[in-house]
């Protein structure tokens, strides 16, 4: 077993590996493309609300709800029913009219109550979205300037900034794959993305880097000792240290695997976020980000040899 | 040579124990077996440091319930040299109206985003949105009132005088015309020869000609100032004042003479509130969720418990008490915090945030323990591995968390609420895993390896 580990040639199918990636990243881009992503008040302004009933909800209910909103000149987007209570999306409603709307809903279905209400004007959305992208591309720009300082004593030819940008990639890897899942699953399941996504996502961005990062500095400590190909002491370190990749990768799927089951519907699809994103962060630190520094590194021989 | 590992570990057990303590959750005279009347009160322990508090999580709304209102506060009409004074009086205004309301533990904060002023209002176990947003939304009045002439002026009902005008003006009180935009604005200063300070108001040139006929009709009788319907100023007029330039002295400390000139101020520049984002949390949604996260966060931590203990052995039981400790230390930032200004809320993202700083102290173990094990495979003795192994993880240990920490400062920085609140508590269960790595499992195994 230790001996089939220690002969793996990951940098020599890296083609492979970066082959699967694609398979995995176009049918996403592609749902991304064609549907954009299913964005939640967060983002787009307007109301939630949930309407708990005293018995599990049936389609009388949700059409009962639903005649009461439209008296009160609300759009429903969306609602949605789950055991004993209804999750409904609607355009902008305002407290006054959120209260007339209890009352006849009241009168309507008698054991009907609110639990919760939420509105979002338009320009919270749009600040939202805003900040969302400023968040990551500042927090990606940061990491590959700490990479690049903190790899900058690597020996020539490879440099610091090249473990920085190679990182980067790895990391846009995670990103495009966890937002091209939710475009799927948004146009297949109605799954929407809302602030809590976001955080999901900067989280994969921190572990994608964490882990690139325990890779990258196996390599650099080993370019200091050995005196063997490029290629050959990227491999080897990949395989130094995947018994913790995996070991580590595998105790937090665990625990997402456990919010996932007991942590409720408020944060299912936040923790499927971090499991989409946590799984790609493993496959990418090993299977993409160090394949690349390689390739880098022979592209630019080739180019000096001619 | 400090290869002993005595005072570490001496260090060790004393912070595990002050943390075991802030997190005793508070009893009252319970009995557990032989042992009866148990009472644990950390407010009793903090009297001690004039801290009138005690040790406790702040629970956000998501687990709590209640209501939470983001203002847009139009500070357009007011010079922009004023603008902060002004914000800084609605502020005021708004925590003196929750009191009222009765609200525990309200949060009320100022932000800024993109030149446009914000005021957030969290109120905790409050599910009448409507209400509140009449409450908090108004804008405050300020009025001036003086003693009527004869008993015909009295008002029709008591109730449509202020909150505590009838003992200080007797039932005839008469309501000026002089108001809030008469008042052009209030600050602290100090009287030039006693040094104490005092409230200076100074008025528009209409309010002056108003001010002058008041003070003119009112020498030796009170003047009452009225904020929202509720006295909170009642100074003796001492003579005429006609520049528009008014001091009121008394016995004020610097404390409750800064209250007033908030207080005045926010009458002064009234600032129209608007509601931008409304959310109301069921107090039963808010405990479910509460129950549900922690019922999967203490399985998860069994399961990292096993799998450590399952992989590693006697490392893993090691890395699990390194664990344990790491988690009361996390806990016990979380409940010092709110003894201090800078209260840590706990809200659900934060517990995910929690959860995932536990996975990271988790790596930073496993990090040790490879690098151990593959020394100890070159042949090296157990100690020589331990210390090696050490120093080889501690580079990626300290680049990995530097890139979760600049991670983390972003999200504080770009984030709003819910992003906040999981970036601070990721951050600090970073900066407490470095700390369980280095310290703490280093330790016990330097311990159990000595000779």
């Amino acid at each position: 077993m230790k001996n089939k580990i220690a002969n793996l040639d990951i940098i020599g199918r890296r083609k492979i590996y970066f082959a699967i990636s694609l398979i995995i990243l176009v049918p996403g881009l592609i749902a991304l493309l064609l549907f954009g992503l299913n964005l939640s008040i967060d983002f787009t302004g307007g109301s939630r609300l949930t309407v708990e009933l005293k018995n599990k909800v049936t389609d009388l209910d949700a059409q009962k709800v639903k005649e009461v909103l439209t008296d009160k000149k609300v759009r429903t987007y969306t609602l949605e029913k789950s055991d004993k209570s209804l999750l409904i999306r609607t355009s902008p409603i305002d407290s006054k009219t959120n209260s007339e709307f209890q009352n006849d809903l009241k009168k309507s279905i008698k054991d009907a109550k609110q639990t919760s209400f939420e509105t979002i004007g338009p320009t919270i959305g749009r600040e939202t979205t805003l900040n969302a992208i400023k968040a990551v591309i500042a927090a990606s720009i940061l990491i590959v300037l700490y990479i690049a300082w903190s790899f900058r004593k690597v020996p020539k030819p490879a440099s610091g900034l090249r473990f920085g940008v190679s990182a980067i990639i790895a990391l846009i890897h995670d990103v495009l794959v966890v937002v091209g899942v939710f475009a799927i699953l948004g146009k297949v399941f109605g799954v929407e993305i809302d602030a809590l996504f976001v955080t999901a996502l900067l989280t994969v961005i921190g572990f994608s880097v964490h882990d690139t990062i325990v890779v990258f500095d196996r390599i650099r400590e080993n370019l200091r000792r050995q005196n063997v190909p490029f290629a050959q002491v990227v491999n080897d370190s990949i395989l130094q240290t995947l018994d913790r990749s995996l070991n580590t990768s595998l105790t937090v799927i665990l625990v997402l695997l456990t919010l996932l089951i007991f942590g409720g519907e408020t944060i299912r699809w936040f923790v499927v976020a971090l499991l989409v994103g946590v799984i790609s962060g493993t496959y990418s630190s090993i299977f993409n980000a160090s394949p690349i520094l390689v390739v880098w590194q022979e592209w630019t021989e080739k180019r000096k040899k001619k | 040579m400090r290869k002993s590992p005595r005072l570490p570990l001496i260090f060790i057990i004393a912070i595990t124990l002050v943390a075991i303590f802030i997190n005793l959750p508070k009893l009252n005279n319970v009995s557990i077996g032989p042992f009866k009347g148990i009472s644990t009160s950390s407010s009793e322990f903090l009297k001690a440091f004039r801290i009138d508090k005690e040790f406790s999580f702040r629970r956000g709304l998501d687990l709590e319930g209640g209501t939470s209102i983001t203002f847009r506060a139009d500070v357009s009409e007011i010079p922009s040299a004023q603008k902060n004074d002004a914000l800084n009086s609605v502020k005021a205004v708004i925590e003196k109206r929750i009191n009222l309301f009765g609200v525990s533990e309200p949060i009320i904060l100022t932000a800024t985003v993109n030149k446009d002023s914000r005021i957030i209002v969290e109120l905790p176990g409050v599910t009448n949105i409507d209400q509140a947003i009449n409450l908090i939304g108004a804008t405050a009045q300020l009025s001036f009132w003086e003693q009527g002439a004869s008993e015909s002026a009295k008002l029709a009902s008591p109730s449509a005088y202020p909150l505590g005008i009838i003992q200080i003006l007797g039932e005839n009180s008469l309501k000026t015309s002089l108001s809030g935009s008469d008042l052009q604005r209030a600050n602290v200063t100090f009287d030039p020869t006693t040094g104490a300070p005092q409230v200076q108001l100074r008025f528009s040139a209409e309010g002056t000609k108003k001010f002058a006929d008041i003070t003119k009709r009112n020498v030796n009788k009170v003047v009452a100032i009225v904020l929202d319907n509720q006295v909170i100023e009642a100074p003796v007029v001492n003579q005429p004042i006609l520049s528009g330039d008014a001091v009121i002295t008394g016995k004020f400390t610097v404390e409750n003479a800064k209250l007033l000139t908030t207080q005045l101020n926010a009458g002064a520049l009234p600032v129209p509130l608007t509601p931008l984002e409304q959310r109301v949390i069921g107090p039963t949604l808010g405990a479910q969720s509460l129950a549900k996260s922690l019922f999967a966060g203490i399985v998860g931590f069994v399961i990292i418990v096993a799998f450590m203990s399952l992989i590693y052995k006697k490392l893993g039981l090691i890395a699990s008490i390194a664990l344990i400790i790491y988690a009361l230390i996390n806990l016990a930032i979380f409940k010092l915090s709110n003894i201090t200004p800078y209260g840590i809320t706990l809200t659900l993202s934060g517990i995910a945030g929690f959860i995932l700083s536990i996975g990271m102290a988790v790596d930073a173990n496993i990090l040790i323990f490879e690098r151990v094990k593959e020394e100890l495979r070159v042949g090296k003795r157990k100690d020589v591995a331990i210390e090696v192994g050490f120093s080889r993880a501690w580079s990626s240990i300290r680049d990995s968390n530097i890139s979760t920490l600049i991670t983390s400062a972003i999200l504080y920085q770009f984030g709003t609420g819910v992003v906040k609140g999981f970036a601070l508590i990721l951050a600090i269960g970073v900066l407490v895993s470095m700390f369980s790595a280095i310290i703490v499992t280093r330790t016990f195994l330097r311990f159990i390896y000595e000779k």
